[in-house]
């Protein structure tokens, strides 16, 4: 893979030298690179486990002379998240009672869609696809205002059935997407063939389309999951005190003004906050490359 | 009637989430057109007065500093993530042992949230306990690495930790893209002398185009939508140093009350992305009817 091998000037030995130079450059280089990704990741975890004191004495690259839990049980069950002090707990439950439906929702009527816009084509089909797909591209800021007011009408406004409502509707054009793009490469005769024999269009779906759709279904589950469980702008608007995603609680926890600032919980809570999507990183991570190339180069 | 129910399926069932989006999407930013127009403060008004919003938006000077700052961090956020991600993936494409690994480790930012990444930077970044204080602490005394704090450097610590967080995806979108050339022709040109860096730079490189398009593509958005990013690591701040168009935006909305600045703030937000990002569907799309 190497260039300088092809050059004729130097003799054979040298040559490999040459060459196991660049190997090691190149690995060189890469570790570099390992190093400087994990080094927050690093310096959080360490952060977590260190006491406060050690923090304000002790160097950030330093690995905790004693290990101590107390952060995560603080940052867990009490810090504070402006007025009220009962950690991330209750914000970390809600953010699994709002990304559990909204995701399975969401991804049910992709699934949904998808079928349709690939399989059963209508006149016009084509630009319902396309107007559902710029739906993906807008900033959300252009749609604040009148959701706040329209969460309001609604009776749902700061509550978690609210919040699950708009990261439903604001998730459908990837979801769509993802199954549109998906059923398009299943060829047409299998839904001809199954209509000959009389089944019908939810029949079809069931127990043709459905059972054939694992993957793609794990692909729209992760992006969506990430999706929701990251997001802050839709929680930190629609949501009050109590209803409150995880990412919002981190974030007033962290930039809460009172009291001593404990960073070892600052970097606790902001650990708990990420653990849901790096594991699903960590275990599904085929899948999640797969969700993110696929919901970023066509989305 | 069974008949014309199972006719009518499909569409029946792709109907709610059309009206969904219809109204959701379009119908909101009509809405918010509106109120752009209009007179609004605390509360929407819907007597239209012209471009009057737009006239304060653009007077406003930090509105001005928002744009800036959009244009500057946009860039170079573009610009940094394209060449490091192209780069890390030109180096793993050298039949690396660790590959899987080394992917993973350069990938993980992007499953966190960003108040994740910058909660993390904002204690890296921490002058008094942070970076600064380590080095110091390692014998450089006169060592100073104050940009968190800075008004003029503050924007640049947003750049660093957002490219720390999008720039595996670029390297995961480019290394797709590498794999993806045809071998025989690498193969061809190795067989002929050429040396490596020339195949990259003459053929496997410009034959990625698209791939640089779509990174374009998607790292400009999540310029234009970085909130959640400064919202945790400055907020906004030293002053509003750091504010971007959609920090402004929430600002205006949600704690200064001036509904009208915020809907045409939002408006101005929403031009921008679409000015880059329909053409590309356009393409797109246009290319899948042929």
């Amino acid at each position: 893979m190497t260039d300088f091998a092809a050059n004729p000037a130097l003799d054979r030995p040298r040559v490999n030298y040459g060459k196991l130079a660049l190997r090691i450059g190149l690995y060189l280089m890469l570790a570099f690179f390992v190093l400087a990704y994990l080094m927050p990741l690093f310096v959080m975890v360490t952060t977590s486990l260190k006491s406060l004191d050690e923090i304000r004495t002790g160097d950030l690259m330093a690995l905790p002379r004693e290990v101590t839990f107390d952060a995560w049980r603080t940052a867990w069950s009490s810090a504070c998240t402006g007025v009220q002090c009962e950690g991330v707990r209750p914000y970390f439950w809600n953010s699994v009672q709002l990304a559990i439906p909204a995701v399975a929702i969401s991804t049910l009527l992709g699934a949904m869609n998808g079928y349709v816009l690939a399989q059963w084509r209508f006149k016009g089909s084509n630009m319902l696809f396309a107007l559902m797909l710029f739906g993906c591209f807008i900033p959300f800021q252009v749609v604040l205002l009148p959701m706040a007011r329209t969460l309001g009408i609604l009776g749902i406004a700061g509550t978690i059935p609210g919040l699950i409502f708009v990261h439903v509707i604001y998730g459908l054009g990837f979801t769509t997407l993802f199954f549109r793009n998906y059923y398009v490469t299943i060829p047409a005769e299998l839904t001809k063939a199954a209509k000959v024999d009389g089944a019908g269009f939810f029949r079809i779906f069931w127990s043709i389309f459905l059972p054939l759709s694992l993957p793609i279904i794990v692909v729209a589950v992760i992006w969506q999951f990430t999706q929701i469980w990251n997001d802050f702008l839709f929680g930190v608007s629609f949501s009050q005190a109590g209803t409150q995603p995880v990412t919002v609680a981190l974030n007033n926890i962290v930039n809460s003004t009172t009291g001593v600032k404990e960073y070892n919980v600052d970097m606790a809570a902001a650990i708990i906050a990420a653990l849901p999507t790096l594991l699903v990183y960590v275990v599904a991570g085929k899948y999640f490359i797969r969700g993110l190339t696929a919901g970023s180069v066509k989305g | 009637m069974t008949k014309w129910l199972s006719d009518h399926m499909p569409k029946m069932v792709l109907a709610p989430s059309f009206i969904a989006i219809l109204v959701f999407v379009y119908g909101f930013i009509g809405w918010t057109a509106w109120v752009s127009l209009t007179k609004s403060r605390l509360l929407p008004k819907y007597d239209i007065e012209g471009i009057i919003q737009y006239k304060r938006l653009f007077a406003s000077p930090r509105w001005d500093t928002a744009m800036d700052n959009l244009f500057l961090f946009g860039a170079l956020f573009i610009v940094i993530a394209m060449l490091l991600g192209l780069g890390l993936a030109i180096l793993l494409d050298q039949n690396i042992r660790t590959e899987g690994f080394i992917r993973t480790v350069y990938l993980y930012p992007m499953a966190l949230s960003m108040i994740v990444t910058g909660t993390a930077w904002k204690w890296i970044l921490n002058p008094g306990l942070g970076i600064e204080a380590t080095v110091q602490g390692w014998g450089f005394e006169n060592f100073k690495f104050d940009w968190l704090i800075n008004p003029d450097m503050a924007i640049y610590t947003v750049l660093i930790a957002a490219v720390w967080q999008s720039s595996g995806f670029v390297m995961a979108l480019f290394l797709a893209g590498l794999r993806s050339v045809d071998t025989e022709i690498i193969r061809a040109a190795q067989v002929d002398g050429i040396p490596t860096w020339r195949v990259y730079t003459a053929i496997i490189i410009p034959s990625m185009a698209p791939i640089f398009l779509s990174a374009f593509i998607v790292l400009a958005h999540l310029a234009i939508k970085s909130f959640d990013l400064v919202i945790a690591l400055t907020g906004g701040g030293p002053g509003y140093a750091t504010d971007l168009p959609a920090t402004y935006m929430y600002t205006m909305a949600f704690s200064r009350g001036d509904i009208g600045q915020a809907a045409s703030s939002a408006m101005v937000m929403m031009m921008v992305v679409f000015a880059i990002v329909v053409p590309y569907l356009y393409s797109e799309l246009r290319a899948k009817d042929d």
